[in-house]
This record gives C-alpha cells, structure tokens and sequence, in this order.
C-alpha cells in the first residue's frame, strides 16, 4: 500500500523535527542555557550596577533599567543565531540532514522546524536573563503584547539568518565569522547600552541605518514604554526580514544549495 | 507496476564531470535488483538522484509511477535509503534515530516506537537501542542504517553496498533480513562489489559503466552467457604444481586447493583422468559461486575496449 502524504503526516514530520531540536537544548542546558545567563549576570554587575551608577539616567529613566531590554535582546539575537547555525550545520557536517532530505518532508517545514527550536531556546534564554534582572532592577511590562510579538519576531529573523548562514558554511570557522564581525558589533551599536539621542550628527544617522537599533527600541518600548523610534516602524522592519529571509531560506532549500549535489 | 522507471537520465556535474549518459532503467514491483559497476561508474548518482539527494540535468524518474523531480514528498514516502556512508547523528542513540525518522515520514510516534523496537530486535541491534551510536561497531552501524531505512516500510529498499566492510556472518544474517523484506512485497535494489551477493540474491541485474547501462537483464540469463566454468577441488593431501591438461585452465590457489576453468563444451571425464594419472585425490569439489565476477569484468573491460 502506497505511503500516504497528508497534512498530519507534515505536522508529525515537523513535531519530530522540534521536538528533536528541544531535546537537544535541554540535554546540553550547560552549552545552550546556562552560559548566557552567566553572562548577562555580569553585564549587569559591571555595567548595570558599578558603572551604571555613576552613569546616572539614560532615556529618562535609571540606567541599569535602560540595559535591561537591550541585554535581554543581544542573549535572543545571539542564542537564535548560534542555534540554527550550530544545530544545521552540526547536521549538514555530520550528514544526518540527509535524513530529512530523503524523507517527504517540504522544505518550508524543514526550516519551519529548525527555527522553532532556535525561538525556543531564544525565548528560554531571554526568560533566564529577565529572571536575572529582576534581581537587579525593579521594572514592570508596559505593553506584553508589544514585548511578546516583537521578541519572538526577533528571534525569527536571527534564527533566519543562522539558517542561510549554516546552509552557506562549509567549514566551522565559517558559522563564527557573522556572529563575531558582523552580529555582535551590530547588536553594541544598536542601542543595547546607549540611546541614539547621545550620538553625534553623522553617527547617529549611521545608527538609524541599523536594523537591530530598530528591535532593541522596539522590545525597550515593550517593557519600559521608551523608545528612540517609531514603534510601527520596528515592526514594519521586522516584518520586512522575515518576508525577506524567509524567502531566500525556502528557496535555497528548494534548490538544494549546499545540501544537494 | 514499475517499482522504479528511469527515463534517458543525465548528470553533468559542475566541474564538467559527466557521470550519467542518459541512463534508461526499469525495475518491477516485487523484483531483488541488482546495480553493479566499478567505482566511478555513476551507481551512486543514480541512487542520489533516485533519492533526491541529487538533482539531475535532464531526463526523469519515477518511483511507482510518481514523479521525484514533480511530485517529490509523495515519491519519496515510497522509498527506504540505505547509503554507502553512516549518516546518522553518531551522539544519538540507535532507538531515538529510528523514532525520529520515522517522524519525518509521518508515522505517529507510538507506532514508530514500536516498529522501532521490531526492526532492532530483527537486526540483533535491541541490546544497543538506548546506548550512543557511536559505541556501536561498523557491522552493527550498517544495519541500524538498514532499520532507519525501514522504519517508515516503504515499497522501494535501495542499498547501496550495505555490507562493505561487513564480516561474513553478519553479511549473512542482513541477506536473511532484506531477503524476508523482499519476500513479505518489498522491491529491493543493492548495489554491492559482492557479486556474490547480486548471484545469490538477485532476480535481475544492470551493469553500468562510464554513466551507461551496459547490461539489463535476470541474473540467470546473464549467467547462460558464462561459456567457461570454474571448479573448486579440496585435495586429500598438498601438491607443488598444477597438473596441465589441453582444452583447460588450471591453477592451485593454495597447496590444497585447486580451480580448474573448463568450457562448457567439455566434460569433466578428461579432467578427472588426469587427477587419476598424476595419483592426486580428491576431497571434495564445487562450482566456484563468484562466476559473476568473471563476466562483470569481462562487460567492464569490453566497454573500456570501446571506449578506447
């Protein structure tokens, strides 16, 4: 009797593909969820507490409040990326992804699966250090709605992002080279310890050209009710990546690039 | 129905490598098929392709009727895929693989877990399922390979050299596995460089060189073309050299053991005549099985002839 291919038999494909991913997560807690939140714990000691109060207000309000979506927002950028690249391309280097190249699976469920785990262990993380930091300052949410949305949609651009990088990566040292000199400097000019409004001319208009600068204000709205943009335009730009990642990752996926011969 | 149809099927790779020709292949539903060629000669591209895990340049392939290059997922969900490599997560354990990929098939994870204990058990892997698979030896890696492949049961098995490496009693007892397989309706294709294994267990057989097939046809009508006949005789006791006698090829292999190649136009009276003279006694005697291997290289050296 012919296999059948059915929507359930995608949502199991996809279920399998996630719950693989979580497991993965959880079974090495040391490598994925632990470092970070140790982490952010001293950004907080050193930054927050020492530095930050001689630094006094920043943004209308006191600084280790400031820091504190913009630090929960680098650990979500960094784990989301970190995860796919890390998981996909442990997969592709490994060849167990032809185990879901093989199988009926569509590609958009491949990537669908993979980015949930790294929403997943995104969101866990950001958890840890909101928990973190709660030890730290007194804060309320201002708008869960806004904080929700706008981490998780961060977390799916990252996660995309990792994806096309993983899909691209030939070697180890090629999944380290985005995070280290792109990401990472992208996400300290982007507002994470700093408002725009401090900035200079020129540097402040290269500032806005950020994108990240746009997630980070977003998720500070969110939480704190500041912002040093348009609140609509930090979704408007978030929205505009995932259509545009998303794309480019089916895509490649379709046509096999750098997992088919 | 045709369990697989390939259609003037053509791969050209990037760096100008053409390693299929336009291949045409068919395969029944129900048949044990055997793909031989030496290395190099486009075996794996055409699984690879047959899998998806290849895109082709031109021509088609169908798995039951259906379309790899249109209809991918529903052709696929056909087939199970043993590789050449291990390709499994070496981290994970033997029972998890198994359940997760028959996930990625569709089948719900309460049945997979319990076809994942029947295949384990069947493969004498059981006692391994929950230890790291990267603790298991390469005879016991392949035929969780094989029990990955199955776990979803498809209708088309494609191994591809499921027992290189692989001593002989564990070869035997993967034969009895895939040969059961075959038997319960499940059409099987294996690439080996046993050609012992194609002799033994296969119905039909391709022989494909320089990205071309160069024989289809059974098993045993490929063997009715063997005009010459080998035998292997166990001495009683050891001779220094081989006795000659006209019309016959004969060769010690070891002080014991002597084959002896004789048309099959010629009786064996004369053969056992000279035995008789020179005084040497015989044991016992067989036909030597790997006769296949004769005329693979017979076919593989003939097209290299035209090639040339």
């Amino acid at each position: 009797m012919s296999n059948p291919v059915s929507a359930s038999s995608y949502w199991i494909g996809y279920k399998t593909i996630v719950i693989k991913e979580v497991m993965r997560i959880l079974r090495i807690w040391a490598q994925t969820l632990l470092p970070p939140a140790i982490t952010m714990t001293l950004y907080f000691v050193i930054f927050g507490q020492l530095i930050g109060a001689r630094i006094g207000e920043m943004g209308g309000m006191d600084y280790m409040q400031f820091i504190v979506p913009g630090l929960i927002m680098l650990s979500v950028i960094t784990n989301s990326y970190g995860n796919i690249t890390s998981s996909f391309f442990g997969a592709k280097f490994g060849r167990h992804v032809e185990e879901l190249l093989v199988s009926p699976l569509p590609p958009i469920l491949i990537l669908a699966g993979y980015v949930t785990g790294a929403v997943f262990r995104a969101l866990v993380v950001g958890v840890l250090v909101f928990i973190v930091a709660a030890f730290f300052s007194d804060f309320s949410i201002h708008s869960w709605p806004v904080t929700l949305s706008i981490v998780v949609l961060t977390a799916i651009v990252f996660a995309l992002a990792g994806f096309i990088n993983a899909t691209f990566a030939q070697k180890f040292d090629d999944i380290s080279i985005i995070p280290t000199f792109v990401l990472q400097p992208m996400t300290y000019l982007g507002g994470v310890f700093f408002s725009v409004d401090l900035l200079p001319g020129i540097w402040e208009t290269i500032a806005m050209a950020n994108p990240i600068l746009y997630m980070v204000n977003g998720f500070r709205y969110g939480m704190l009710g500041v912002s040093d943009v348009p609140v609509s335009a930090a979704f408007g730009i978030i929205l505009v990546f995932v259509a545009v990642l998303g794309t480019v990752c089916v895509t490649l996926l379709k046509r096999g690039t750098g997992l088919r011969t | 129905m045709h369990a697989l149809e390939v259609r003037n099927l053509k791969k050209t790779y990037k760096n100008g490598v053409v390693a299929l020709k336009g291949i045409d292949l068919t395969v029944e539903e129900g048949d044990f098929f055997a793909l031989l060629g030496p290395n190099g000669a486009g075996k794996s591209t055409l699984i690879g392709i047959i899998s998806s895990l290849v895109n082709a340049s031109s021509g088609e392939t169908r798995v039951f009727g259906i379309s790899v290059q249109n209809d991918r997922s529903r052709a696929m969900a056909e087939i199970g895929l043993v590789p050449q490599e291990v390709n499994f997560n070496q981290f994970e354990k033997p029972f998890d693989i198994i359940v997760n990929q028959a996930g990625y098939y569709g089948v719900p994870r309460r049945i997979a877990r319990t076809r994942a204990e029947k295949y384990l058990r069947q493969l004498q892997l059981w006692d391994k399922a929950f230890k790291p698979s990267r603790t298991l030896s390469g005879g016991m890696k392949r035929r969780l390979l094989i029990a990955r492949a199955m776990v979803h049961e498809p209708r088309l098995l494609i191994l591809d050299e499921p027992t290189a490496g692989v001593d002989i009693e564990i070869r035997r007892s993967m034969w009895a596995f895939i040969e059961g397989i075959n038997r319960d309706g499940t059409t099987v294709i294996l690439t080996t460089h046993y050609l012992e294994e194609a002799e033994n267990l296969c119905r039909n057989i391709a022989i494909i060189d320089s990205g071309q097939i160069v024989e289809n046809t059974t098993v045993k009508a490929l063997l009715g073309k063997l005009d010459i006949e080998t035998f292997v005789l166990d001495l009683s006791a050891p001779i220094e050299k081989a006795p000659q006698v006209e019309g016959m090829w004969i060769e010690m292999r070891d002080s014991t053991t002597m084959l002896a190649s004789l048309p099959k136009s010629r009786n064996l009276n004369a053969l056992f005549k000279m035995l008789e003279d020179e005084d040497i006694e015989v044991k016992s005697m067989r036909n030597k099985v790997n006769r296949l291997e004769e005329l693979f290289l017979r076919l593989v050296e003939k097209q290299a002839e035209q090639s040339a």
